[in-house]
């Protein structure tokens, strides 16, 4: 059986080296290597969710009247896009499964990547021969984050209608240029036209799945072409690769990650609800509501915006720059900008052009480690700094003290944690140092004796 | 028929059965003991894994389930986790967990320099190799900006006067949310409302206003404006300056000393803006005040417009006036 369709195979499409070749590609192993893989399956689990999503959701700003069975929303006025998606909660069966485990497959895709981009910055797998992979890695974080926006956006509930018009506010901050994107995008002030909602559609649901999709592909090629990195072990060298064989070895086990994200997301998707857009409530331009929030990829972006001083670049009495360019374009761009020129600036800095396929520890690139973590607590400050009216909401800590805290923290920890961090590591190469040395003279006590 | 059972239920399940073993050749994977045990373990799971999956579609089925949602999306995550159990097991107790290596792929010097040799030969019939560049580059960009350029069918590119467009005029009345006239009398200190323009489109930026009333003895409106406030009763459009969300929140009482002033604040970033001082910037990122409405009362108690806004509506874009700029 085995052997007749091989054959088949190799019969029709001469495939049968590649097919060996492929079934003994070797895998190094390490628990860090699995992020990418989650955010692979959580992909595989937006699709296949979305598409079912797509047979009921309704993309149109048409405003019809509510007469489901929710009872709160009754006779409302609502866009048959918000309509459609009560009704996927509410009465298709398993709508609400389906819808649920959509979001939290965003929300777990973005985290992933994120985490998986943080796993290659602190151990180098983006330097030669990987900077490529890297930089298409970076393309589809900026992709999933839009995507993720556009999802929610979709919907047409009060925090989607908040969520585009601070969309729409910052593609009007755009110096030169904002007034017009916003005309070519929305067709008229906001909430612009009803044909917004379709154009939000075709790029949430073709566009840029295909995109990213098309990006996933040419990722693993790369990746396959230049082969893992690994950390070194025992046999490992720059030269060779060690590690498990596709098959038998790797297949069960990445299986076991596929199911296992599988499981967690329909788990979260069924018993942990999310974005119940039923209590958030039709959109509508006059209305707004206080601790609102977005999802968790978004929050770095309110949290710019928020801490942002209220100045405007102002020649005269015209207004040059608004401020929602800064927190709202300008830094996602010096985010971003920042991941994209890191390899080559650290081929510069370092100057070293060699390949290397051997990862570091963090520990032993004690500035690279230093100035990564130092980058990312000024981003994680930033959107720490987004929740703070949460805080206020809940705890009644002063919103405008907060603001202020958090302008001078945003600087200050960045700052605290690079001097911090370029000691911890070489405390700790220090230490094993020192380790070293004592087991050395341990043993040359032991001879001796 | 009993034997026939025994026979179907032996070629099912028997083991043993005549596998064909590629005999006289070397092994590839390297050879491992039988683990029953996990075998076990493993059928088990797959078994737990079907029955949930069952489970799913007997939930799916049943009508009025309470917490259906719940159990169909506990029934579906089981099934994974159980099937993703398995694997697990297989892959580490089943399978042989070996240690390959292979080379890291080579370089190809020699081929880079064929392709490059390739390339420039190609070339060599051509004698003005600049120009055709310069021109091929020229047809090249023409085309594309020509490609992309049915794009600009999305929406009046150049065409910015729409932001200026309000359906405030002089004499048009305020209404309520159910299309009531807001009467003076009706706005009380202390709270605030939304108001619309009577029979307008409610969802366009100009439209919706927020209106409040303070002690006339607080407000300090710039000069220009006297007379835009009777009764103390001042009106702002709703559309925050910065970003577009609606202003939904009004800091009134305060909380001295700490807030000492009355403001309204958009929820979204929290843009401050003074009531009293003719919705000046006073905390929060936004860089342009809030447009002030003029209004008056009419005969019959009711609250009109005095005249448009004071400023342009909505988000800032460049090229917008700071001050002033009626639309």
């Amino acid at each position: 059986m085995i052997r007749r369709v091989v054959r088949f195979l190799d019969e029709r499409s001469g495939g049968a080296p590649f097919i060996r070749k492929s079934l003994r590609y070797v895998f190094p192993d390490h628990w860090s290597f699995l992020l990418g893989e989650v955010a692979l399956y959580s992909f595989v689990v937006l699709v296949l969710s979305g598409i079912y999503l797509t047979l009921f959701f309704e993309p149109s700003l048409v405003q019809v009247h509510y007469h489901g069975p929710y009872v709160p929303l009754q006779g409302r006025e609502m866009s048959e896009a918000y309509k459609s998606a009560v009704d996927i909660s509410y009465q298709v069966k398993a709508g609400l499964l389906i819808r649920q485990t959509h979001h939290w497959a965003a929300d777990v895709f973005v985290a992933a990547i994120v985490l998986h981009l943080l796993r290659i910055f602190f151990t180098g797998a983006f330097r030669k021969p990987r900077d490529l992979t890297y930089y298409v890695g970076v393309t589809m974080l900026g992709l999933a984050l839009l995507e993720g926006y556009l999802g929610y956006s979709m919907v047409d509930d009060l925090l989607s209608g908040m969520g585009l018009a601070i969309g729409y506010g910052v593609v009007m901050s755009i110096p030169f240029v904002g007034a017009n994107l916003a005309q070519l995008i929305w067709g008229d002030p906001y909430p612009g036209r009803h044909e917004f909602e379709s154009r939000m559609y075709a790029f949430h649901v073709l566009l840029l799945p295909l995109l990213i999709a098309t990006l996933i592909a040419l990722h693993l090629v790369l990746v396959a072409a230049r082969h893992h990195t690994q950390f070194r072990r025992s046999r490992e060298t720059e030269r060779r690769v060690v590690g498990i064989p596709t098959f038998p070895g790797y297949v069960p086990r990445t299986f076991g990650v596929m199911f296992a994200v599988f499981a967690v997301l329909f788990l979260l998707g069924g018993l942990v609800q999310i974005n119940p857009i039923w209590e958030w409530g039709p959109y509508h331009l006059s209305q707004a509501t206080n601790g609102a929030q977005p999802d968790w990829y978004l929050g770095w972006l309110i949290g710019a915006l928020r801490l942002m001083p209220n100045f405007d670049v102002t020649i005269g009495n015209y207004t040059l720059v608004p401020n929602a360019f800064w927190g709202g374009a300008a830094f996602p761009m010096v985010v971003f900008l920042v991941l994209y020129l890191w390899p080559s600036l650290e081929r510069r800095l370092t100057s070293d052009y060699a390949f290397h396929n051997l990862l570091n520890r963090p520990r032993d690139t004690p500035w690279r480690t230093a100035i990564g973590v130092a980058f990312f607590t000024w981003v994680f400050m930033v959107f720490v700094a987004g929740a703070s009216d949460r805080l206020f909401v809940l705890f009644a800590v002063s919103y405008s003290g907060q603001i202020w805290a958090y302008r001078v923290l945003v600087w200050v920890l960045p700052a605290v944690a690079l001097v911090l961090t370029k000691r911890i590591c070489d405390e700790l190469v220090r230490s094993e140092d020192v380790e070293r040395e004592r087991r050395a003279a341990e043993a040359e006590a032991q001879a001796l004796a | 028929m009993k034997r026939w059972l025994v026979a179907a239920i032996v070629l099912l399940l028997g083991r043993g059965r005549g596998r064909a073993r590629l005999r006289g050749r070397e092994r590839i994977v390297p050879p491992g003991f039988p683990d029953r045990r996990a075998e076990n373990v493993v059928l088990v799971l797959f078994v737990c894994a079907a029955a949930c999956a069952v489970g799913f579609v007997v939930v799916y089925a049943l009508e009025d389930v309470p917490s259906q949602t719940q159990y169909l999306g506990l029934s579906l995550g089981l099934a994974f986790a159980f099937i993703a159990a398995a694997c697990m097991v297989f892959a580490k107790r089943l399978v042989v967990t070996e240690e390959a290596d292979e080379e890291y792929g080579p370089t190809h010097p020699e081929e880079q320099e064929n392709v490059e040799q390739l390339v420039r030969e190609s070339g060599d019939r051509v004698t003005r190799r600049r120009l055709l560049v310069l021109a091929g580059g020229a047809a090249g960009t023409a085309l594309g900006i020509a490609l992309v350029t049915p794009a600009a069918s999305l929406g009046p590119l150049l065409d910015v006067s729409s932001f200026y467009r309000t359906p405030w005029r002089r004499g048009v009345r305020l209404v309520d949310e159910l299309g009531r006239p807001l009467t003076a009398d009706d706005v009380e200190e202390d709270t605030f409302y939304t108001a619309y323009p009577e029979r307008a489109d409610r969802e366009q930026m100009g439209a919706p206003l927020v209106v409040v009333r303070l002690k006339p003895v607080e407000l300090h409106l710039p000069d220009d404006r006297r007379g835009w406030a009777p009764d103390g009763i001042v009106a702002y459009s709703k559309i925050c300056t910065h970003a577009g969300c609606a202003i939904a929140l009004y800091r009134k009482p305060t909380f001295p000393p700490v807030e000492p002033r009355p403001a309204l604040i958009c929820p979204c970033h929290y843009s401050t803006f003074d009531p009293a001082a003719g919705g000046k910037v006073i905390f929060g990122p936004a860089g342009r005040n809030l447009p002030q409405l003029p209004l008056l009362v009419d005969g019959s108690g009711n609250l009109r417009a005095g005249g448009n806004f004071s400023g342009p509506v909505g988000p800032s874009w460049w090229g917008v006036r700071k001050h002033g700029a009626r639309p």
